[in-house]
């Protein structure tokens, strides 16, 4: 090997790491955007309700992104692992201990159990298998709640949940404020952890798998391993949006596992753009606002101009409405729009 | 026994005759269309419109149920859907998960979400003795007709001249653009005719399945099984796998209420994971 090719492998292999820190490092824009979601306790003091909703939709939608936009996993059953942990976090409350963060960690870990069991299920098979058999699971679980009533309330759902104060401080009142505060830190907290999975070579590797399964496979990454791990983890979050959801509206009914959950979450994650982490967020502010404006005008129809919007974005194209999104954010700590390296970035 | 095994027949065959359009749409074209109960609803919609607003006799409102739901198909086709052939899986089924919302919404509007019911003429009500056995005269009917339905449309795909371009069309569409087979116009056509059948189904189950707003929602994961364990090598797949799902619903319900959908939904899960192109798929 000549000094001259060495040195430029070694110059190769910098500005590959380099752009990989690139993808991590923090841009001001995000700083920016987090400052501005903290502002909102602020600015907003009577839409608590509305922002707590969004913050829990949000972290649903960031977990639905781990697999639909990182893993490119078409769920159709995302609600399952959100209503688990809804009603996991009801039942600690109810019969065990009313500390919401333990009910939080338990949800998590009860949802993430599931998400590992069934993750098992999507690894092989077409897109259509996957979309059934996640659909299959997310009406198991319903039909579960619905059945076990002794223990879920069926039709009832779980009432009367009372929460003790977060860390024994600061406690849950009528305005909603702490619970907003709650949820938007559980959902910063996940994000910063999540920022760092999808930029670590774990996310990389997963990226890989959803361009390419096969190419993947020959490079040594074990697929199997990584899509039941990112799958896992997604469940996990979804969990804990789902715990979230119980304790800080302190109800739970069988609607947290109904199949519009599922189609809803995905039409944030759509709305706001995949696999850059902020779509979902992005994504709920928007759909927690239009379904705001639009149940303000059709209290009973709202659901025909969500339809419709969907129709709408496929049929123009999701790229070219959430292009101008995801160009504003996506350079946000160097992840362009669908997560890959751009050729700039490689070039020395 | 023999009763809950006759209804199961009913029930599957119903199911059959709304989602053979979506076998052909999913297996054939290979468009994942979840708005496809939509079309069924329509068809049982028309039914109670024509039979309770302007007095129709029940038979004479079944061409309706037919015809209206392939129109609706048949625009649709032709604005909307033809636009959403080979994108993704992700976008087709967003696009579908609309349309059936939209559906949903509008119905509601328009007719109210209550469940509505048709009155049966006196000649199908009842039920005879034969042998023993409880036989329900609607459900003859029913098994009938769909009887009749499914060899018409066995014989239109493999007889007649549209079944052997529909299936160039589809194996291989540039191919049969080149010899000179209108793809576009057969598959509208075939959509229309899937939508149509949808619409019959739904309009002869409006009385065994219910009919309300959530028609769509609620049968959307029944369709998909029939065409996804039956397999999309021919109709005789999607066939069998309604009548097992059929009876398996039916005697699921009947002997472990409790347990009912859930076996349902688990050997769902078997099936796709042990074979995935079908219960009934020709080994290629």
């Amino acid at each position: 090997m000549t000094p001259t090719n060495s040195k430029t492998h070694t110059t190769t292999a910098d500005s590959i790491i380099a752009s990989l820190r690139r993808r991590t490092r923090w841009h001001w824009g995000e700083t920016a955007f987090w400052l501005a979601c903290v502002a909102t306790i602020f600015v907003f003091p009577r839409h608590y309700l509305l922002l707590n909703e969004a913050a829990i939709l949000a972290l649903f939608a960031l977990s639905l992104d781990l697999v639909l936009g990182y893993a490119g996993i078409v769920s159709l059953g995302h609600a399952a692992f959100f209503g688990l942990g809804a009603y996991t976090a009801g039942l600690v409350a109810l019969r065990f201990n009313a500390d919401p963060l333990l009910g939080l960690a338990v949800a998590a870990i009860v949802s993430s159990i599931a998400g590992f069991i069934s993750s098992f299920l999507i690894l092989r098979g077409s897109d259509l298998t996957r979309l059934m058999l996640t659909l299959g699971v997310a009406l198991i679980f319903a039909e579960l709640a619905n059945s076990l009533a002794s223990v879920t309330g069926g039709a009832d759902g779980l009432q009367g949940i009372v929460m003790n104060p977060i860390l024994g401080v600061f406690s849950f009142e009528l305005s909603g404020r702490t619970a907003y505060i709650y949820s938007l830190a559980v959902l910063f907290i996940v994000f910063l952890f999540l920022r760092r999975v999808v930029g670590s070579p774990f996310g990389l590797s997963v990226l890989a798998i959803r361009d390419n399964p096969l190419r993947a496979r020959s490079m040594g990454i074990p697929v199997g391993n990584r899509l039941v791990r990112i799958y896992t983890l997604a469940a996990a979050c979804a969990g804990m949006a789902g715990a979230l959801l119980a304790q800080t509206t302190q109800f739970v009914s069988l609607d947290v596992l109904e199949f519009h959950r599922s189609a809803d979450v995905m039409l944030v994650l759509i709305i706001g753009g995949t696999g850059y982490l902020y779509g979902g967020i992005v994504g709920a502010v928007i759909f927690k606002v239009l379904q705001d404006v639009i149940a303000g005008i059709t209290p009973q129809y709202w659901q025909f101009w969500i339809g419709a919007i969907l129709v709408v974005f496929m049929l123009v194209g999701r790229d070219q409405i959430v292009g101008g999104f995801t160009k504003l954010f996506g350079r946000l700590g160097g992840i362009s729009k669908d997560g890959r390296l751009t050729d700039e970035e490689v070039k020395p | 026994m023999v009763t809950i095994i006759f209804d199961g027949i009913a029930y599957g065959m119903l199911l059959f005759v709304i989602a053979c359009g979506l076998s052909i749409t999913l297996g054939l074209m290979n468009f994942v269309n979840l708005a496809h109960g939509a079309f069924a609803m329509a068809g049982g919609y028309v039914t109670v419109v024509l039979m309770n607003q302007y007095g129709f006799p029940f038979l004479a409102s079944l061409p309706f149920a037919f015809l209206i739901p392939a129109l609706i198909g048949l625009v649709l086709e032709r604005t909307l859907y033809a636009r959403m052939y080979g994108r993704t899986h992700l976008d087709q089924v967003l696009f579908s998960i609309g349309l059936v919302f939209m559906s949903v919404a509008a119905v509601d509007f328009f007719m109210g979400s209550q469940q509505q019911f048709i009155r049966l003429p006196p000649w199908l009500q009842g039920r005879v003795e034969v042998m023993g056995v409880g036989i329900g005269i609607y459900r003859t009917f029913v098994i009938a007709v769909c009887l009749v339905l499914a060899a018409a449309l066995q014989l239109l795909l493999t007889k007649t001249r549209f079944g052997s371009r529909l299936r160039a069309a589809v194996d291989d569409p540039r191919v049969a653009r080149g010899l000179g087979i209108d793809v576009n116009t057969i598959f509208a056509l075939t959509f229309a005719m899937g939508s149509g059948l949808a619409g019959l189904g739904g309009a002869l189950g409006a009385d065994l399945l219910g009919l309300d707003p959530t028609f769509p929602l609620k049968f959307m994961i029944y369709f998909l099984i029939v065409v996804t364990v039956g397999g999309n090598s021919s109709i005789s797949g999607p066939f069998f796998a309604a009548l097992l799902l059929g009876i398996a619903d039916v005697a699921g319900k009947y002997y472990v209420p409790s347990l009912g959908a859930f076996v349902i939904y688990i050997l769902m899960i078997v099936i796709l994971l042990t074979r995935p192109q079908g219960l009934f798929a020709r080994r290629s």
